[in-house]
Parts: C-alpha cells; structure tokens; sequence
C-alpha cells in the first residue's frame, strides 16, 4: 500500500444536521489510496450519511471534502469522480448485463469501440463472460452483485463507494463473496469506501476501519488495531467480546499503572491510563487473552475462581470463571488437543490469569 | 403434485365470481351473439322465432343481414372509424395528461401521496351525469370561460366549444382519466428510487434517465391505463350525445338508433359484436405484449 502518497479522499471537519438533529460531528478522515475502508457503525452512527456526503447527494453543513486533490464543495453528484454500489445492486431489471454494465459509459458517450473495449474488460474482471446478454433476474444473488460491481468499475471512479454490500446476500454466501470482491478490488486497485454494521464483515474485507458511533469517527485503524488496541468501551464491546474491569487508580511503584476493583481485584494494565490527575479507569481484556490452568501461572494478572459454565463449539470453548460474588470473566480457550477444556469441568476450582499486555485501557 | 379435493371455503371463492361472471357476461354475450343472428319482425319483440312451423313445414329463421350491413354500409364503417379515432385520442390525451400527473404524485413526500390521490379522484364521487352538465354549462357560448376570454379581449365573439368534436374529446379524456391515473400510479409508485439514483450516480442526466429507464419500465402501467381508458371509450354514448355535434356518428349512437328507434335488434346486437371483436383483439394482443414487459421488469 502506497502509505507515503497523499490520501485520495481527505475529509476535514466534516458535520451535517437534518431538521435540526446533529447526525455528523466533525468528521475527520483520510482514506489511502487503493485500500479498503469500512465506516462501521450501527444504524444511526451516521455512517450511511457520510457515503451520502462523499457521494455528493447531500452538502455539508460544515467540513471539506477532497477527492484527488480536488475540493468537492459545490460539485454535483454527476461530476464526482466516484460511484456508489446500492444495498439493493439497484440493476435495471429491463436491460441485458452488457446494457447494465455500459449504462455510464452510454450516458456519457463514450465512443462505441472504447465502450465495448471496457465492456468486455469489465465482464472479464467479474469473470461474467458469456452471460452479458442475461436480464438481472436471471443471476444468483453473487452475480447480481457482480454486475453491479462492474457498472460502477467500467466508469473508473477515484473512489467506489459500496453501501452494505453484502446485506443482499444470503449469509452461507458472504464468505465467498467478500473474498471475491478484495480479489478484484486487488487486481484493478481502484479505492473502496464501504458501509457496514457487520463487525465480522469489516474485519475480513477492510484494511482499514473508521468505527462510528453517535455522528462520530470513534477510532480509525487496521483491523487489528481496533481489535486489539480498541480506544472506547464502545469500540472493544462492538468489536467482538471483551471483558471490563472499572476500578480506582493505585500508584504502582512498577512504572505501570495498576488500577483496584471494588470486589478488590488488582489489576496491570499494559500502558498508563490517559490523563494525569484521573483517579479511576477502566481495562478490557479479550477472552482469547485469558488463559485457564489449575495452578496459579506466572503471569501479571493471576486470579482464582470456580468454572460456572463451559461451552463448547467444536475448535474453541468458552468459559465463565466466577472469581467473587459480583465478578465473572469470560475465557476463550483453542482446543488444541482432543480432550482440550473438555478436561474442565463445571464447578471446578481453576486459576485464570493474562498479561499486563491483555489488558487494554479504554478511555470512556 | 397431488390433487386436492376442494373445500367448501375454495367452492366459494371459486364459484361465486364464477356465477357472476356467467349470469352478467356470458349469458349477455350469448344472447347478444343469438340476437345477431335472427330476422327482423313487425312484432313484439320485434324479431321473428326462431322455429316457424308453417304448413307443417319446420323452418330455421336466421339472417346475416345484420353483418353484411354492418361490414358494407359506409355509415357504420364511419362510426365504427369515428369511434375508433375518437377513444385513441382520448387514450393519449389521458396517457398526456395522467402520466405527468401520476409521477409528480409517486415522486411527492410518502405521506402526502394518498391525499394526492384522493384529491384526484374526489370530483368522480359525483354523478356523472352532473358533471357532463358542468362542462356544458362551463364551455356554452355564454359560459364562464367564453365570457372571461371576452372580457379579457382575447377574444371578439364567443368561441363554439360546445357542441364540437373538441368538446367530446375534453369531456371524454376528463371523465376517463382516474382509470388511466390510477394503474398508472401503481405502476409508478412501485418504481424502486434506487434505480434513479444508481442512473443518476452513472453520469446520466434527468431526461437521460427517464428516457432509458423511467419510461421504458412503466411501459406496462401506461399499457394497461390506456387499454382501460380505450376498451369502454369506443362505445361511448352519453358523452358524444351530451356535448357533441348530433351529425357525427359513434358507435354507441348507432346502437342506440338502431335498437330503439329503428327497433333493428339484430342489426343492433351485430354492431354490437363487430365492436366487441374489434376491441378484443387488440386488447388481447396487448395483454400478451404487457405480460412480458412485466415479467421482465421484476
């Protein structure tokens, strides 16, 4: 990834309203050129509302917006170097593939050969060869999505904007599909900027992820960024399963901070809380981070407990470590060997501990 | 598959349209095609039996004359011509006008929308006998439009609206325009925006857009409005006598004559029957040009 080239989309202070209700706080985000990047967020994060700005259907209240090197403020939709991939594929249901896929290029006369030249580039691309002069409803879901892929494509877009684009798919199919659409976003490395509030989604596709909640951009960074090193409680909870543990600050003569829990547990956090001056914080650590024996380990974080209910889903089993009255902890163990946590038992006295590394201190 | 007994529930739903259908179309249409075909009599009803037994003779009375007039006299082939002409420009002048209208309904705020179309359809609660008066009264020498283009001086002497083939036409497209408005707003309203906007999103300008898919996917609704509006407006009576010109001859005036003036009920039903077929056939052929445009456009 070309990381030193200037960005190909560069927001900056972006905001909107509708109707007086604040759906975009200060949006600030620069999108590399030819990465993926998702805006993952629940419905109403306002993630929706910012592909609808970049696409240029509405104007910001505030903010600007560059493509290329060009500021987009007053460019109309049809003069934006981009396209937008619909949630519904929105193909013409009366033109042939080939007619869908040469829509843009017709509407913007391109001369015949140049239009049948990337017309059968396009249908190469997608790997549609031969069903060019089939009518939408006669392709399976992965097509359709396809064509829809390739109508936008064929007109060359700076950035492709795709607006949840596996929502039309059946789930057994979206494995498939997502694979499918990097391998192409690869090959003609034409920047995607898509939407989504499927966390597994964005962590397969992406190689970014802007989490949003609230109208804002709560933390931007790799998949493995945000999953590791989420910033809020909001972003580790969204992302996957994680355990808090809220407590004051204790001033550790280790050169770490440690924080106490009310039920009295001491915990090491991997780096020092945010602010000076504050006297409580909150760690996550993930499940997959805690390990689970029967003797005390030697790790930074070693608690005992009692195993109150044991999972099991074939590769990983997840257990629920009682270690006071008021406290649980989730584990998340790799069945390695056939017996695995199977050895376990519900109501057996166990030790579960993590390192000060696992254990991530969120901001809010 | 297997077969299934029907319910009694199905029996119902089956047959009571079924009954209808038989006791107001069929049974009509077969009395109609019987009628057609018998002689002319200085009776009451005014046609010969069927059967005649004379001097132990048993005699089949049947005539085509009905037909043979019908298809060789100049003046039925003239109505049949005017009443052709006139329900094809009430077809597209409805088309004209309702299309416009049952998009810029379709495309208004959600909520607004049935109160559009309650809006449009409101004046059809009236008799419609009362409104043909109102537009008489409307477009008569001395009526309210004459008499504003007067005194605006646009005019120097009223202008004849009444009475003029111009006057069956506005009449008829005002009167049949719900039925081309309102398959046509179904048609409209199911219109996925998404695709607009995907069109637009590809560079395509508005006239662009409705030119390539706008239109050509409410094709089936303006098909269906239009045959809804044509089928009934061939053989319309009332309007032409109301506010058109006597000497112009259409189809349901003839009819009319023929059957309560000259008491020629074969002649009648055979002009009938012409109609009919004149009006299937195309309808039919329509129908099955409009069953592929709409299996296409799912």
């Amino acid at each position: 990834m070309a990381a030193t080239q200037a960005p190909i989309l560069e927001i900056k202070g972006l905001s909107k309203s509708f109707a007086g209700t604040r759906v975009l706080n200060d949006i600030n985000l620069a999108v590399p050129r030819g990465s993926i990047v998702s805006l993952l967020g629940r419905s109403g994060s306002g993630k929706t509302t910012l592909l609808q700005l970049i696409a240029g259907l509405h104007d910001p209240d505030t903010g600007t917006l560059v493509i290329g090197g060009t500021d987009m403020g007053g460019v109309p939709p049809y003069e934006r170097p981009v396209n937008m991939m619909f949630q519904s594929y929105a193909l013409f249901p009366h033109l042939s593939v080939a007619d869908n896929i040469a829509y843009g290029l017709k509407a913007r006369g391109t001369p015949r050969a140049e239009r049948d030249r990337l017309l059968a580039w396009a249908l190469e691309l997608v790997r549609l060869e031969g069903l060019g002069s089939r009518r939408p409803d006669q392709l399976s879901g992965g097509q359709r999505q396809r064509v829809a892929l390739a109508r936008c494509l064929v007109m060359k877009p700076a950035v492709l904007l795709l607006d949840e684009p596996m929502a039309a798919l059946d789930r057994s199919l979206r494995a498939d599909v997502q694979q499918e659409l990097t391998g192409i976003q690869r090959k003609v490395g034409t920047t995607f900027v898509l939407v989504t509030h499927d966390q597994d989604e964005a962590m397969a596709i992406s190689d970014y992820i802007a989490v949003m909640d609230q109208g804002d951009i709560v933390q931007f960074g790799t998949p493995r960024d945000v999953y590791e090193y989420p910033r809020t409680k909001f972003v580790a909870s969204f992302l996957g399963t994680i355990n808090l543990f809220e407590g004051s600050l204790l001033e550790g003569a280790t050169g770490r901070r440690q924080l106490l829990t009310e039920d009295g547990l001491e915990i090491s956090a991997n780096r020092e809380t945010a602010s000076v001056g504050e006297t409580s914080c909150t760690v996550g650590v993930r499940p997959e981070k805690v390990s689970i024996s029967r003797q005390p380990m030697a790790l930074a974080n070693n608690f005992a407990g009692t195993i109150e209910r044991l999972s099991y889903s074939g590769n990983l089993s997840h257990a629920t470590i009682r270690l006071s009255r008021r406290r649980v902890i989730e584990a998340t163990v790799v069945n390695s060997d056939h017996t695995g946590a199977s050895a376990l038992e519900p109501g057996d006295a166990v030790h579960v501990a993590f390192p000060a590394e696992a254990a991530v201190v969120l901001t809010a | 598959m297997t077969k299934r007994s029907l319910t009694l529930v199905d029996q119902l739903t089956i047959g009571i349209p079924f009954a209808w259908l038989v006791t107001f179309l069929a049974l009509p249409l077969i009395s109609v095609a019987t009628l057609s075909f018998r002689v002319v009599a200085d009776s009451i009803p005014p046609v010969a039996p069927l059967f005649s037994a004379n001097h132990g003779h048993f005699a089949l009375q049947v005539s085509l004359r009905g037909f043979w007039i019908v298809t060789n006299d100049p003046l039925y082939l003239h109505a049949f011509w005017n009443g052709l002409a006139n329900a094809t420009l009430t077809a597209v002048g409805c088309i004209l006008i309702g299309f416009p209208l049952a998009f810029a309904i379709a495309r208004s705020p959600a909520r607004r929308r049935n109160w559009y179309v309650l809006l449009a359809i409101l004046p059809f609660w009236t008799s419609f006998l009362l409104r043909a008066y109102a537009w008489m009264g409307l477009i008569r020498d001395s009526g309210p439009i004459n008499e504003l283009l007067l005194s605006l001086g646009a005019i120097h002497q009223p202008i004849a609206i009444l009475y003029s083939p111009a006057a069956v036409l506005l009449v008829m497209i005002y009167s049949y325009l719900p039925f081309f408005m309102l398959p046509m707003y179904a048609v409209l309203e199911k219109l996925p925006e998404d695709l607009l906007a995907a069109a637009g999103d590809l560079g395509a300008r508005p006239a662009y857009v409705f030119r390539t898919v706008t239109l050509p996917l409410s094709l089936p609704g303006i098909v269906s409005g239009a045959i809804l509006v044509f089928v009934p407006a061939v053989g319309e009576y009332v309007i032409p006598e109301l506010v058109g010109n006597s000497r112009t001859m259409m189809v349901g005036g003839i009819l009319w004559d023929e059957f309560f003036q000259n008491r020629d009920w074969p002649l009648a039903a055979a002009i009938a029957l012409v109609t009919f077929s004149l009006l299937m056939v195309p309808a039919l052929v329509l129908r099955r040009r409009l069953g592929q445009l709409s299996s296409a456009s799912l």
